[in-house]
């Protein structure tokens, strides 16, 4: 058991809307309560929250694994939605396919995937289309 | 006062040990242990939750009695402005106040009066470069406490600004004592309180070094004797200093409305504050300049030692202002007055498992599988307030599996099956 390390899994359920983000705060609960900087904190919630997001607006839902050590956080979203045809222009900043009812909402302003950058240190995006999509996101403590 | 750190304690001979407080507080700061209620002293935040739920009146609010004000020789009543609307045959504010003087003070001076001196420099304050947007109002001790505790990474964003509570001191005690030529501690300064919260303001200011403030009493207590006099006391017997701006930051959006931004959220009851807390910390909420955020339902009008139910307190008051002659507010300003804090707020660790984070992790893991080991229902049952509560109760050593009524069943169960099964093979 004393091997340093939190392993959490999370469905992520596309059904209900106003339920999307409970991965990423009870992610962020348990990082404040271990005692995390601040600011780490915040890196990860916000990155993983637009993982998240993106699972049940592009994908219908997935699930989250994240792996907590002194040293760095990772998190997987997975999903088995239709993957994303090109990760260069899905990253750029304002690039979206989301439907008007989406923006209508609030989503949709193609910053989730250049956020999720911007707040990692590391990232990756392994996608195959009609199969699904799974993103890495990974903050370093130091 | 070094040590005290709340002011709601419990009455235990009181107290069933039921499970109402512990499910209600939003910081999770009661444990029913032994058949009683306990309060963890760091945790709690004064928001008054467990006294507006308790249906046995067991929890209770320390706060001076009236006649502490005769240990000094002069005596400055501090209205604050939800008094003006306790009253359900409806008084003015003139008539009020004139009553407050007449139970014994020799000076009384609006907290809303002082609202509006915070009001103008918050103004300046919101025009600076330098600051962390967005600024969340110091007013209401309770939020300020709730930041320090669980969400440490906004205590930037809060105002540096004086609450109007200890600007309304220090300037009624310089007022007076310039005026009468009284010693500054000959001067008694007393807040007329709609909460337990400022109770402990006074006696651990955060934010400030020291209070000016010497003792605060609660609405309700003395709210027969005001009632007695106020039959006798006329507008004319004193002249009101607040204008409905300072006057209106008892009721939620007060505070904002006097700001004349629009650029605002104001948002009132522990529960809802600590939700836009929470979108603040993940960037959620953007472009807005100012947060006026207050614990209790309905803004101060509905504190926890009003007398008058929310409701019914605003209906009085927006009959009260409707009444009122005050013209609007003045510019306010006065030199000699500092209104910046003067301390830095820190953070409370209450929560952590250890401070070693390889520990902390350890720990944390091994809550976590204790929490798929229980049922959770949330029942409350054990005396905490929820699984995780308990499994986190069980890792600090402070609790056991067994305290849960259902596993304890359970085990119950098997040891039936166990006796039943030894029996069998005896025979
Ligand atoms: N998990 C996913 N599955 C399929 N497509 C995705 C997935 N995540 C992102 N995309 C595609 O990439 C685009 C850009 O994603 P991004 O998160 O940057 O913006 P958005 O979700 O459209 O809007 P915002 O995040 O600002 O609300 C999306 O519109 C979508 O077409
Ligand atoms: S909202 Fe007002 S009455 Fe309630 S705790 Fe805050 S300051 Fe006190
Ligand atoms: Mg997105």
């Amino acid at each position: 058991m004393s091997d340093n390390i939190i392993r959490l899994h999370y469905d992520i359920d596309a059904d209900d809307f106003s339920s999307a983000g409970l991965a990423s705060s009870g992610t962020k609960r348990m990082l404040n309560q271990l005692g995390f900087n601040p600011a780490i904190v915040k890196k990860v919630a916000i990155s993983m929250y637009e993982a998240e997001i993106n699972a049940v607006i592009h994908a219908d839902g997935g699930c989250a694994d994240v792996e907590i050590t002194p040293e760095k956080i990772v998190v997987v979203i997975s999903d088995k939605g239709p993957g994303i045809p090109d990760i260069e222009q899905a990253m750029q900043a304002g690039w979206s396919t989301a439907t008007n009812e989406i923006r209508e909402q609030g989503f949709g302003a193609g910053m989730g995937l250049p956020n999720m950058k911007r707040y990692t240190d590391d990232m990756k995006i392994e996608t195959e289309l009609g199969v699904g999509t799974k993103v890495t996101l990974i903050i370093n403590v130091n | 006062m070094k040590g005290y750190s709340h002011s709601i304690r419990l009455e235990a001979d009181k107290c069933r040990g039921c499970t109402n407080c512990i499910k209600t507080c939003p910081t999770e700061a009661i444990r029913v242990r032994g058949g009683k209620a306990k309060i963890i002293d760091n945790r709690c935040i004064d928001c008054g939750e467990c006294i507006r739920v308790c249906p046995h009146q067991a929890k209770k609010a320390n706060t001076d009695e009236f006649e502490t004000i005769f240990n000094y020789k002069y005596k400055i009543a501090l209205p604050a402005p939800s008094l003006y609307a306790q009253f359900s045959k409806i008084y003015t504010r003139g008539q009020i106040l004139a009553a407050l003087k007449l139970l014994g003070f020799d000076y009384v001076y609006e907290v809303a009066r002082a609202a509006e001196l915070i009001t103008a420099e918050t103004k300046e304050y919101l025009k600076r470069k330098d600051i962390i947007r967005p600024v969340i109002s110091s007013a209401c001790p309770v939020v300020v406490r709730l930041i320090r505790l669980k969400y440490p990474s906004l205590i930037p964003n809060i105002s540096q600004i004086e609450s109007p509570m200890e600007a309304a001191a220090e300037i009624a005690r310089n007022e007076f004592a310039a005026k009468t030529g009284a010693r500054p501690e000959e001067i008694g300064i007393f807040f007329i309180s709609p909460c337990a919260a400022k109770h402990t303001a006074a006696k651990m200011p955060i934010g400030n070094l020291k209070s000016n403030v010497d003792g605060v009493i609660a609405i309700k207590s003395i709210y027969v004797k005001l009632l007695k006099l106020l039959s006798d006391s006329e507008e004319a017997d004193f002249k009101v200093m607040a204008s409905k701006y300072g006057v209106r930051w008892a009721n939620s959006g007060g505070e904002s409305l006097a700001l004349e931004t629009d650029n605002f959220i104001a948002v009132d009851g522990i529960h809802n504050v600590a939700k836009i807390l929470e979108e603040i910390e993940d960037d959620k909420i953007n472009d807005v300049d100012f947060i006026e955020a207050l614990a209790c339902n309905g803004g101060c009008l509905g504190g926890p030692l009003c007398m008058e139910n929310v409701y019914s307190a605003k209906a009085i008051f927006k009959k009260v202002l409707e009444k009122d002659i005050s013209q609007s507010a003045l510019p306010y300003t006065d030199e000699r007055f500092n209104p910046m804090h003067d301390a830095e707020i820190e953070y409370v660790d209450a929560y952590s498992l250890d401070k070693d984070m390889y520990a902390a992790i350890n720990k944390m893991a091994e809550m976590n599988r204790i929490v798929a080991e229980l049922p959770g229902l949330d029942c409350g049952a054990c005396g905490a307030p929820n699984c995780r509560a308990l499994a986190e109760d069980i890792i600090r050593g402070e609790a056991s599996e067994s305290d849960c009524i259902i596993k304890l069943k359970e085990e119950y169960k098997k040891l039936k099956k166990k006796i039943g099964a030894e029996k069998g093979n005896e025979k």
